[in-house]
């Protein structure tokens, strides 16, 4: 009824035109940066590795995005949500390592 | 005088490029203005036969750089407009017979004596489209509402900008309006949120455009055409002109629409 509505009265649906242009803003943003949307992944995957050796984060809650001002314009903006913690692991490796060097070599074992 | 280099591309292959070229062309010289058309797309010349001067060429682009003739040979006088002219692509050679030095030589050559001069450039991102690009004042991209259209028109449109060419201005061709309205293509506007360069006009899809290139006639000579009538709205815009678009969006009234529901349209 309600599409017999639409086609009477003209009403625009959310036709594949919608999906085209949800689907070029993603290729293009990815084109534009020449970075591809699995490499992105992965570099996201690296900055958390990084970032989580120093900060305790609340990893479900992260948020690493590439937004785009215009063509040439990108910036990176990660929101990285700290958990309630004892401190990084890197700080539990450094007291680990000042209590006993050998302690250390076996954590990166 | 001091004409312009006005360059028409696209990235993508046959998106309406020299369909484009040819009836901005015509509808410029009927507007009084001196142009001349030029070919860039060596190997696979298309232009002639868009403006049915097919017949008439003797000497083309690559016969000029070369130095084989004199300029007024290579240009081909338009059957209708004596303030039209066409420099055909040789059809036979390859792309590395033009640099983009000889094309920025010819262009300032003919500057002097027209007011518009409008390069068809050759799909692609390579030699053939650096020709085209070097000698141009401005850069019209023409592109289709279609998802890989657009995609090549994005990156043509970096090339451009990363050439000092830019921003350049969109020429939207084959718009199904009744497809848009049924939000199974893409809009106008929508193009524009995407790209985000100015669109200097919006082409109807128009069966007249190919019965035009049948005949070697363009469209933009037919004024019942609504394609047409559309290119010399893009001249006109050209010239300086304030000039609305066609009223494509205007949906059917009540009554149409119900008369193409009940007839199954």
């Amino acid at each position: 009824m309600t599409s017999l509505l639409n086609r009477i009265f003209g009403r625009r649906n959310k036709g594949s035109g919608a999906t085209a242009k949800s689907r070029l803003r993603f290729v293009l943003h990815h084109d534009r940066i020449n970075l591809p949307p699995e490499r992105m992944e992965m570099m996201k995957r690296e900055i958390l590795e990084v970032i989580i050796k120093y900060l305790v984060v609340d990893k479900e809650r992260v948020e690493i995005d590439l937004q785009q001002r215009d063509r040439s314009h990108s910036k990176l903006v990660a929101e990285l949500p700290t958990a309630p913690g004892q401190g990084s692991p890197l700080r539990a490796q450094m007291a680990a390592k000042a209590a006993s060097p050998d302690a250390m070599d076996a954590n990166s074992a | 005088m001091a004409g312009r280099v006005i360059t028409i591309t696209s990235g993508k292959g046959g998106v309406g490029k020299t369909t484009a070229t040819a009836n901005i062309g015509i509808a410029l010289a009927s507007q009084g203005k001196r142009v001349v058309v030029i070919d860039a797309d060596i190997g696979l010349r298309n232009l002639d036969v868009i403006m049915g001067l097919e017949n008439r060429i003797v000497y083309d682009l690559v016969d000029l750089v070369e130095g084989s003739c004199q300029l007024r040979q290579a240009m081909i006088k338009h059957k209708k407009f004596n303030s039209l002219f066409l420099i055909p692509a040789a059809q036979t050679r390859d792309k590395m017979a033009v640099s983009p030095d000889d094309m920025v030589a010819l262009t300032d050559e003919l500057r002097q004596d027209c007011d518009y001069i409008l390069i068809d450039s050759p799909a692609g991102i390579e030699r053939g489209f650096r020709n085209a690009l070097e000698p141009a004042d401005e850069v019209l991209i023409v592109t289709n509402p279609e998802v890989s259209a657009v995609r090549d028109a994005d990156r043509i449109i970096g090339l451009i900008e990363a050439a000092d060419k830019g921003p350049g201005k969109l020429l939207l061709n084959r718009l199904k309006i009744d497809m848009v309205n049924k939000g199974e293509m893409l809009s106008s506007d929508d193009v524009y949120d995407i790209l985000g360069l100015e669109i200097v006009g919006i082409i109807p899809e128009d069966e007249l455009v190919l019965s035009a290139s049948n005949s070697g006639i363009p469209v933009s000579l037919n004024l019942d055409s609504k394609a047409g009538m559309a290119f010399n709205n893009v001249a006109r815009r050209m010239l300086g002109e304030d000039l609305p678009f066609m009223k494509l969006d205007a949906k059917p009234g009540l009554l149409r629409r119900l008369a193409q529901f009940f007839g199954g349209n």
